[in-house]
């Protein structure tokens, strides 16, 4: 009674070598994002608008060097982590959106994300004198949550269907807190000063306090959404073949949205709204290694990270002395490898 | 073509009580019905007479609002899904393709019951994805787009992922529309050959000849309702089986044999 009882004689040999092949080149390409993550992640600690050599660095890595030096090469060692995880956060984020969603054009912004971390923020400065700094990620991180789980009530309607409405509700939320978030900055000069620095994204003021404090919600948010693979793989099928595949679909979507919230969450409240990032390298993680989840989450948790590391050397040596926002150089970094995907006729939901 | 005498049957799949509906529309009311396990069921009627609901019902994609179904005795709710998922797979008439998915991938989606939050793939994964796609003749080409393939390809494709699943109970709803003839034959000798492997397999057929001629259980239904069921000579064949086909299709016919299988063909009579 297996489908593995097969007649005799017939080759069940080369679909399963071929099978290996698939893994193996899936296998290959998370490698080489791990590695390619490490280089950009090594050449972030070098390069900076401060003009430090090679000679200056190496110093400070093994323990001695410049006082200075030293200072600058530990900001940019918080920087680079902060950035890698911001990134891997984003992306991973974003591939779990696409699937629960089954929309290509998905991204954490659809479930109001970001509008709920902007609101927060100009609440918190127009009412509650908050002036930015380190408190940012506390004030950031509950809007998120709490915009997600008013779109969640909103959107929630029981029915064969349940996306549609998900995805309308947080367009609904999305326009009336926008149009708030318009309404406070340009009716308050304070208000505007500190959401123009906030909406942007940048990691210049990265440090580890942040680090620490958006790092649990990232990764539980990463773990929840690798458990998640094979249900989400099932979700793309419709929920009718998922359900009789075995899966509660509520939970898995209810657990999904979870997980993309803390994910895109976390990013969110550590460096900004980063856009692109979310909607890209879920394309380009497709085009590479297909659309099985188990695969795809590991590669876009790490090309994301090269990605918004890359992003952000690009940000601070362009512009030298002076340093641009990382969430302006993301999108012009991250464009090409969507259109190539795009190009390769490969971009897929 | 060694077919189980219907005497042999145990049941497989039951219903009892049965009532399912779309909101406030009840399309099956009060439904008891025992599929034999081991055999080829068709499912035929005409439409809107509640075909699709009850291989859904029977596939627990739609709730009863009343009456239950059971798996070898044992009612579905009491399942866990993922352990009834093992047991039986259930295809839906013209399910979604996910954009860019290949052969393989949509095949291997098959396993998922075998999967857990702890392992995203099983050990038997890959021979049962191989063997699923080579039992449906999809195996030449696994990286290919399923939604680049022709109609009759992509059905293959979609039994391959019910067959990877790996169940011992097989539903399909009209697995056969929208294919040309060549192709419906083709998936009928498929459902057969599960059905040789010692498969229960339950489809909603819509070509009476087809369904008399390839399966071993007719399941008549109307009005959300069964109105007949049996072998398929004992439900079509004779005067009866005429006197069936024009109660239940509002079709005056008469009852041939098929040259070919000896079994009841449906021949409408010609306009007076």
């Amino acid at each position: 009674m297996t489908t593995t009882a097969r007649p005799a004689g017939s080759p069940a040999r080369t679909p399963a070598r071929r099978t290996g092949v698939r893994a193996s080149r899936a296998l290959t390409v998370l490698t080489a994002s791990v590695v390619l993550l490490a280089v950009v992640a090594v050449v972030s600690l070098f390069a900076g608008s401060k003009d430090t050599g090679l000679g200056d660095v190496l110093p400070v890595l093994t323990g001695g060097g410049d006082e200075y030096v030293r200072a600058v090469v530990d900001s940019r060692v918080a920087r680079t982590a902060l950035g890698a995880l911001v990134g891997a956060a984003l992306a991973a984020s974003g591939v779990v959106v696409q699937g629960i969603t089954r929309n290509p054009l998905g991204e954490p912004g659809l479930l109001g994300v970001t509008v709920g971390a902007s609101a927060a923020i100009v609440t918190a400065t127009a009412f509650f004198g908050f002036t930015g700094g380190s408190a940012t990620v506390w004030v950031a991180l509950p809007g998120a949550v709490a915009a997600v789980v008013v779109v969640v009530a909103l959107g929630r309607r029981s029915g064969s269907d349940s996306v549609v409405p998900l995805v309308l509700a947080g367009a609904v939320l999305s326009a009336v807190l926008y149009a708030y978030i318009q309404a406070m900055v340009l009716s308050r000069p304070d208000v505007f000063d500190s959401y123009r620095r906030w909406v942007v994204g940048s990691l210049a003021g990265a440090d580890l306090a942040t680090l620490q404090a958006v790092a649990p919600a990232a990764v539980v948010g990463a773990l929840g959404a690798l458990a998640l693979s094979s249900s989400l793989d099932t979700l793309s099928l419709g929920d009718e073949l998922a359900t009789s595949l075995g899966v509660r679909v509520p939970l898995v979507r209810g657990l999904g949205i979870a997980a993309a919230t803390l994910l895109a969450a976390a990013a969110t409240a550590a460096a900004g709204p980063i856009a692109f990032v979310g909607l890209a390298v879920p394309h380009v993680v497709r085009a590479l290694v297909g659309t099985a989840h188990r695969w795809q989450l590991p590669t876009a948790l790490v090309l994301g990270a090269a990605l918004l590391v890359v992003a952000d050397v690009l940000a601070r040596v362009v512009a030298r002395p002076n340093e641009l926002m990382v969430g302006v150089v993301t999108a012009f970094v991250g464009a090409p490898f969507l259109l190539l995907a795009v190009r390769r006729g490969k971009v897929t939901s | 073509m060694n077919r189980t005498a219907p005497e042999q049957h145990r049941p497989g799949i039951t219903a009892t009580g049965l009532t399912v509906g779309y909101g406030a529309t009840t399309v099956l009311d009060s439904l008891d019905l025992e599929l034999p396990a081991g055999a080829f069921t068709a499912v035929v009627g005409p439409n809107g007479c509640g075909k699709s609901t009850l291989v859904r019902a029977l596939a627990r994609t739609l709730r009863p609002t009343a009456g239950r179904v059971a798996l070898d005795g044992r009612p579905l709710d009491e399942w866990r899904p993922k352990h009834l998922a093992r047991h039986l797979a259930f295809l839906p008439q013209d399910p979604v393709v996910p954009d860019g998915v290949t052969v393989h991938g949509l095949v291997a989606r098959g396993r998922h019951p075998y999967h857990s939050p702890l392992r995203q793939w099983a050990p038997g994964d890959d021979e049962a994805v191989a063997a699923a796609m080579a039992a449906t003749g999809v195996d030449a080409r696994p990286d290919v787009p399923v939604d680049s393939l022709s109609g009759g390809q992509r059905q293959r494709a979609w039994i391959a992922m019910t067959l990877a699943q790996d169940t011992r109970y097989v539903l399909l709803d009209e697995p056969t529309s929208f294919l040309d003839l060549s192709h419906q034959i083709d998936v009928l000798h498929l459902c057969q050959e599960m059905r040789d492997r010692g498969r229960t397999v339950v489809a909603v057929l819509h070509d009476l000849n087809q369904a008399a001629r390839y399966a071993d259980h007719l399941v008549v239904m109307r009005d959300g309702a069964v109105h007949a069921q049996g072998a398929p000579e004992a439900v079509l064949g004779g005067e009866p089986g005429a006197a069936l086909v024009r109660d239940v299709f509002d079709l005056p016919c008469e009852i041939a044999k098929d040259p070919q299988s000896g079994t009841p063909m449906v021949v409408p009579l010609a306009r007076p």
